[in-house]
């Protein structure tokens, strides 16, 4: 087969893959968006109607933000806590699903979209604590599943009375 | 030049000394004061009437007890347990007890050191991105949404008051949000002060009857904090670099 042969070839099986699209469209499935748990305003349901919160959440989120972090306002209205607590689903073991896991609420959408989001890298996925600060240790960080390493650093205990000896990083 | 140099030192840190007693009794005169002791509705901005700030006496610091430090690790999740894979000296640190001892007399004393809220803080100066920065009513924050963990403010602060998160973390205080990237350090308890309430190493120093530590409005003369301020007196560590802190010291 010659040089131009190949190439004729690849061309057309790049075609059929683009007009096959289409039909592979239709076919992902639309995300199931867990119910809330109470409804926040009697007449349309979430904090804003429905519409508005699918297209506009994250400017409503950003604002709150800006607003409780620099002057201390602390209305639970748009608060991102807010949403976790009401739109909480179990996850398959029972507790509660983390996001990245299908059931979690942001999830559903954030993963049929395509969009990532930073909010939890520090704010808890999850409604109230019992224990906060616990460190990533499972399967989800490839890095941090040192069983091993885990238990050692867990003997080393110290007290919060050591003064850091060098810099503290 | 030497001379010159340590005379004029001393005199800036016997003015700053001075400012230092005289702040809390100085602000009174004239000024018209709104602040209340309840919390403030939960819709209001912070306003900068309240200037918030912390006095510890170090006579009452007991040597041994870290009741304050356990008190903010149990609140916001740092420590060993929060970052396991990081050495000791590179683990977040919000507050930390001193100890000082005197080589030629013996004399020991202890303190808790912590952010010190500064009225021109320097982590505020140097932040590249506007993440560190002070509030109406004098608290000193990182907004971690905008903070890119450049550390510029940990090299900044002459207190070493802040750290940087080195490991992801997950089940963080919902009061709390912390996580990998970030430098962060003592709020003063922010969430629990905008509800009315005082940083939780003041009520663990209470709980354990040590009461060093004094919590309240700098601006306000009738306020504990003040009343204390003003008939007994108050240091600044570094008083020489003229950042007004909003933390003060008793007996150092």
């Amino acid at each position: 087969m010659s040089l131009r042969q190949v190439s004729q070839k690849l061309v057309m099986v790049a075609a059929g893959l683009l007009l096959a699209l289409p039909l592979y469209a239709g076919e992902v499935p639309s995300p199931v968006i867990p119910e809330a748990k109470a409804k926040a305003n009697e007449e349309f349901g979430c904090v804003e109607p429905v519409t508005e919160m699918r297209k506009n959440h994250m400017k409503f989120i950003m604002h709150q933000r800006d607003d409780t972090m620099r002057e201390g306002i602390r209305t639970s209205k748009y608060s991102l806590a807010e949403c976790i607590n009401c739109h909480v689903v179990a996850g398959e073991d029972g507790n509660y699903a983390r996001y990245g896991e299908d059931k979690h609420f942001c999830s559903t959408c954030h993963t049929y979209a395509a969009v990532n989001i930073d909010c939890f890298g520090c704010h808890r996925d999850t409604p109230e604590a019992a224990k906060p600060g616990k460190a990533l240790t499972d399967t989800a960080n490839p890095h941090h599943n040192d069983v091993a390493f885990n238990q050692q650093s867990s003997l080393t205990k110290e007290s919060g009375l050591t003064l850091p000896a060098g810099g503290a990083e | 030049m030497e001379k010159n140099n340590t005379l004029i030192d001393q005199a800036r840190r016997s003015f700053f000394g001075k400012v230092a007693a005289a702040t809390g009794v100085a602000v009174a005169p004239g000024m018209v004061l709104f602040q209340v002791a309840q919390a403030k509705p939960a819709a209001i901005a912070v306003t900068d009437k309240v200037r918030w700030g912390m006095l510890i006496n170090t006579t009452k610091c007991a040597d041994g007890c870290d009741a304050c430090v356990t008190a903010c690790q149990n609140e916001y999740g740092w420590g060993p347990e929060s970052e396991p894979h990081s050495a000791p000296n590179q683990r977040a640190q919000w507050i930390r007890k001193v100890k000082l001892t005197d080589k030629a007399t013996g004399h020991v004393q202890t303190l808790p050191l912590m952010c010190q809220h500064c009225e021109i803080p320097p982590c505020v100066d140097v932040c590249p991105t506007g993440a560190s920065m002070k509030r109406a009513d004098g608290i000193v924050l990182v907004d971690k949404h905008i903070c890119i963990g450049c550390r510029y403010c940990m090299m900044a602060c002459p207190y070493k008051a802040r750290s940087f998160v080195h490991e992801d973390l997950r089940d963080q205080n919902v009061n709390a949000p912390r996580g990998k990237g970030t430098v962060e350090s003592c709020t003063m308890c922010v969430q629990r002060v905008d509800n009315g309430g005082i940083p939780a190493c003041v009520e663990a120093c209470n709980a354990e009857n040590h009461n060093a530590m004094f919590f309240g409005d700098l601006n306000d003369p009738e306020s504990e904090i003040s009343k204390e301020l003003a008939a007994n007196g108050g240091e600044q560590i570094r008083a020489d670099l003229g950042l007004n802190t909003g933390v003060r010291y008793q007996g150092i």
